[in-house]
């Protein structure tokens, strides 16, 4: 009998965004509708040959960009029905609740055993002006026929003259009613992102955008702190840019992470947070060290030990050039610098089942000079970092793997 | 065997830096078919990549010349080359003791300049007689005339048979030949004395053994013969005597008295055939020993240490093999509790520490971190003995010390009138004393200066040229001990002392320097997870310091798939960099932060 393959992620990318924000270093372009049409065609094209290839069914799906909205829910639908038609995977109705996500699952699923009948957790990055607008004609029924279950929105912040300093369109109440129509739709499962250390920033008016999420009704949040990216005008700008001090900065997260605590939303990861049961499968397949496909170009793929990625050039990925190859992965150093992203840390179990060794004793040792700092605990169940811990986790994980 | 002393000349080639001497050498064995055309790489004689980068002679050589003059004789030219460096003076002057004229070249659009001066006085100290060369005569800015002037007034030659030359294109070269054997001495010496011969160089050879170059004053010497090195003791069998050529060694039946050659006696290091003592015979040895010998000590230390530990061995094997042919180069173990274990290094001079340097890590591959660079001070302690201390480390406890000394030059600065402003204020602020000020020409005045040798052992030349346009040149000599007030600077870090970056200073700049250092390192070291105190002090008082933050944030907000490669990248890169760090305590220093403190430049 043939070993049940595991399913993948599937990751499509889409590069098109109205303007480009000062701060974001994502591979996008401003671009018209017939390039909307040409790419949605390319994309398909491409799903279909990497679902022949691979064989393998997927349980995640996620859209992200650029503004993946920007090219209209017809177009979203059809490549979600192309990647079900393609993959062979049964669109599972799971009524208007989308399923727990059962942590223990990723374990069974990585071991080759039947997965439990999951539906297939699909998220679409939404804009808020353009599918929040007064007027905005973006139709949801249209994604949640097609089976999306799970829809992400850039707030940043409830704060409008943060928003503005950020290059943001639009404003809360468009998230507001953009969520609104979602839930309308029967699609309950809403993330919000938030953007900590920018501009003008306090505790007071980072308390405020959190009492927005805590009030909006929705499921999860991602809380990023500004970094300022090479070759982005914000980089340019950064002399005049009043950003907050570092200890200010650390003093937001921390904070950040205490009151979406309380309102319910769970840390999971180092900038993610969900009411239990709520956090995204498909970005758990990254800090699992679990495969993932990802079409378009920049979009990174880790298929079989192998990582690839098509490169940032949409003209080459329309003309159908061939992703390039970026080394191996899913080495134990790989995996332990993942899974320390998570809440849940590096587990002695898990790594066991996957490596056949535990938590080397040289890392227990390591450890033990954060756990009295409490950045980290280290017990029987594994090694994880507290939200302290994960302020310095880059220095933190380098000295565990060193 | 005919008497051919007649037909030798024994003679060598002095000038400043880049007046050409090289170049002029090159021409004489072209001149002279002692090198095909095809075969010159310009520049012959300097063999070794590092000489010919820098353009610059570090090794004497010798060659043999056969030469056939206008008047139909042929005749022996033994050609000398010389160091020009003020830091090999020794080398040179026992260079100059094997001939017995001396070509001095000088650039004719420079004129004459500090080491000009400096080997002309040596070669008249020598009794040589010298043949002036103008060079360079095909430079634009060449002045023969001037130059020729320059030569008569300053030094006294008559300049009217001078050639003016230029070695680059050849012109007028075959006149120098002429005028060595016109004006040059022959030798003289009897065959039948006792052997008397001097070492003016020596070459180790992995086949033959040392190459052991001399000049035979008196007497001879064949294979076969017990030879005896009458400073050290040692004796030797000859297995082979003979002449350099330019290209290759020419064995010979014997050498008498008044030839220059060499021999090889299966000598295993150059300290067994040091420069400047005297070969004899067991069989019939001479009374005395010729004139000039003399021990060589080192002006300037310091540490040099593996940047990985684990090339401690590949660095003593790289020190010894240098050794094998710079008997001036001296080393012993030390350990420092920061950079763990390494040796104190002598040398000759700044220049002779650079090269060896240099060496170290091209020829050996070898990745080094240097220490400050020290002289040998004089401690007089209080119960009456005094300490000669060239590792700070070794410094006395201060309660002990009654007074203390350093060594002191006389520098002699020479440079155009426009600098001379510029130029006092750097050697005051360098502790000088002013002597004297002369003009030597109309366009160049010399500045005497007794300076501190310590505070021209590092940059001082590097700020001289800087501030003077590049026109001035630096010749000193340690001339005595003086009282100083003298400190050990300590460099604490969270606390504890870290002995490779101590250093004795003179108290007036000692303020100024633990500053310095604080803020060097404080730029230098990475934040870490706590807070880090970084403090200069004498003794147990701390009279400078600075703080290095904690570190309080180094994460990477978002990481999915397109990120995960870069992430492990940045983990290599961080890896990377720990292996340049060194565990001090419990902070980390990289190698840079050491480089930057020792490497001090007060321009």
């Amino acid at each position: 009998m043939e070993p049940v393959k595991s399913p993948i992620g599937i990751y499509i990318h889409i590069p098109f965004c109205r303007s480009k924000c000062p701060y974001c270093d994502f591979y996008s372009l401003t671009a018209d509708e017939n390039a909307f049409d040409a790419y949605t065609a390319a994309l398909i094209t491409s799903i279909k040959h990497w679902a022949q290839k691979l064989n393998r069914p997927f349980d995640t799906l996620y859209f992200g960009g650029g503004t993946p909205s920007l090219i209209g829910a017809e177009r979203l639908a059809r490549l979600v029905d192309a990647s079900f038609s393609a993959f062979g995977v049964q669109k599972l109705d799971g009524g208007s609740k989308p399923p727990p996500y059962n942590i223990a699952d990723g374990f069974s699923v990585g071991r080759g055993l039947a997965p439990a009948a999951a539906v297939p957790e699909i998220t679409i990055e939404c804009n808020p002006r353009d599918t929040g607008a007064k007027d905005s004609r973006f139709n949801f029924q249209t994604l949640r026929a097609a089976g999306v279950n799970r829809i992400s929105l850039g707030l940043q912040s409830a704060v409008e003259a943060e928003r503005k300093s950020l290059g943001r369109r639009g404003t809360a109440d468009d998230v507001t009613r953009a969520v609104r129509h979602a839930k309308e739709a029967g699609i309950t499962n809403i993330s919000l992102d938030l953007m900590l250390g920018i501009p003008a920033q306090t505790l007071t008016s980072l308390r405020r955008s959190i009492d927005y999420c805590a009030n909006a009704g929705v499921t999860h949040v991602s809380a990023y702190m500004l970094k300022i990216e090479a070759g982005t005008p914000f980089a340019a700008r950064r002399g005049s840019l009043k950003l907050p001090e570092e200890d200010e900065i650390c003093e937001f997260y921390l904070k950040a992470c205490e009151e979406l605590e309380k309102v319910g939303f769970s840390q999971y990861e180092i900038s993610n947070f969900a009411n239990p049961g709520f956090e995204s499968r498909h970005n758990r397949k990254y800090w699992n060290c679990e495969e993932y496909l990802g079409i378009g170009p920049a979009a990174h793929s880790f298929i079989d030990g192998r990582r690839f990625f098509y490169e940032r050039n949409l003209e080459g990925f329309l003309a159908g050039r061939e992703p390039a190859a970026d080394g191996e992965g899913g080495s134990f150093e790989e995996y332990a610098m993942l899974r320390l992203r998570l809440n849940e840390g590096l587990t002695q179990s898990e790594t066991l089942g996957r490596f056949g060794y535990g938590i080397p004793e040289a890392m227990r040792e390591r450890a033990k000079q954060y756990a009295e700092q409490n950045r980290l605990v280290s017990d029987g169940k594994g090694i994880r970092l507290t939200s302290k811990g994960f302020l310095l986790s880059n220095r933190i994980i380098a000295d565990l793997l060193d | 065997m005919p008497n051919l002393k007649q037909n030798i000349r024994n003679f060598c080639i002095i000038a400043h830096i880049d007046h050409g001497k090289s170049t002029l050498a090159d021409r004489l064995l072209e001149l002279t078919g002692s090198v095909a055309l095809r075969d010159m790489t310009a520049q012959l004689l300097d063999k070794m990549d590092l000489e010919r980068e820098r353009g610059i002679t570090i090794k004497a050589h010798a060659v043999k010349l056969d030469y056939k003059a206008p008047d139909g004789k042929m005749y022996a030219l033994n050609l000398i080359d010389t160091p020009g460096h003020v830091d090999f003076n020794y080398e040179v002057s026992r260079s100059l003791a094997a001939c017995e004229g001396a070509v001095l070249v000088v650039d004719a659009s420079q004129g004459i300049e500090a080491q000009t001066l400096a080997n002309t006085y040596l070669a008249l100290d020598h009794n040589l007689e010298i043949i002036p060369v103008i060079n360079k005569t095909d430079l634009p800015a060449a002045e023969p005339d001037r130059v020729a002037a320059e030569i008569e007034d300053i030094i006294g030659l008559d300049c009217s048979n001078a050639p003016r030359v230029s070695a680059k294109t050849g012109l007028n070269v075959e006149r120098v030949l002429e005028r060595i054997v016109a004006d040059v001495p022959a030798p003289t010496g009897d065959e039948s004395a006792p052997l008397k011969a001097l070492v003016f160089d020596s070459v180790y050879d992995s086949y033959k053994g040392v190459i052991v170059y001399i000049r035979l004053v008196e007497g001879k010497l064949k294979a076969g013969d017990t030879m005896c090195m009458m400073a050290t003791g040692a004796k030797f069998t000859v297995v082979e005597v003979g002449y350099m050529r330019a290209t290759h060694m020419e064995p010979a039946e014997e050498l008498t008295a008044g030839e220059v050659g060499y021999v090889t006696a299966s000598i295993k290091t150059v300290k067994e055939a040091r420069v400047g003592d005297t070969v004899t015979t067991a069989a019939n040895p001479a009374a005395e020993a010729l004139p000039g010998y003399r021990k060589v000590n080192p002006m300037v230390f310091c540490g040099v240490y593996p940047a990985d530990g684990a090339d401690y061995g590949n660095l003593r094997d790289a020190l010894e093999k240098l050794q094998l042919n710079d008997a001036s180069l001296s080393f012993e173990p030390e350990t420092s509790g920061a950079l763990g274990f390494g040796f104190r290094c002598g040398f000759l001079g700044l220049l002779h520490l650079e090269i060896i340097q240099e060496r170290l890590e091209r020829e050996y591959d070898l990745d080094l971190v240097m220490t400050v660079p020290s002289v040998i001070y004089k401690i007089h302690l209080t119960d009456g003995s005094v300490v000669e201390i060239d590792n700070p480390t070794h410094y006395p406890d201060p309660a002990s010390i009654a007074f203390s000394e350093e060594p002191f030059t006389s520098s002699h600065i020479y440079s155009p009138p426009d600098y001379v402003g510029a130029i006092m204020e750097l050697c005051q602020e360098r502790r000088g004393v002013f002597k004297d000020i002369t003009y030597i020409a109309s366009d160049r005045v010399d500045i005497h200066y007794e300076l501190p040798l310590n505070e021209i052992i590092y940059d001082f030349f590097d700020s001289l040229k800087s501030r003077t346009k590049g026109y001035a040149s630096l010749d000193y000599e340690l001339i005595d001990y003086r009282r100083s007030s003298l400190v050990k600077l300590d460099v604490l870090l969270n606390g504890d002392v870290i002995d490779a970056l101590s250093f004795i200073i003179h108290s007036e700049k000692a303020y100024g320097r633990a500053r310095k250092i604080a803020e060097r390192l404080k730029d230098n070291i990475p934040r870490q997870m706590f807070e880090i105190p970084i403090q200069v002090a004498i003794g147990g008082k701390v009279i400078a310091r600075e703080t290095v933050k904690a570190m309080r944030k180094d994460v990477l907000a978002k990481c999915y798939g397109g990120d995960i490669t870069r992430k492990k990248k940045l983990l290599e890169k961080q890896k990377e960099g720990k292996k340049r760090m060194r565990q001090f305590g419990s902070v980390e220093v990289p190698q840079e932060a050491f480089m930057a403190v020792l490497k001090l430049d007060d321009v």
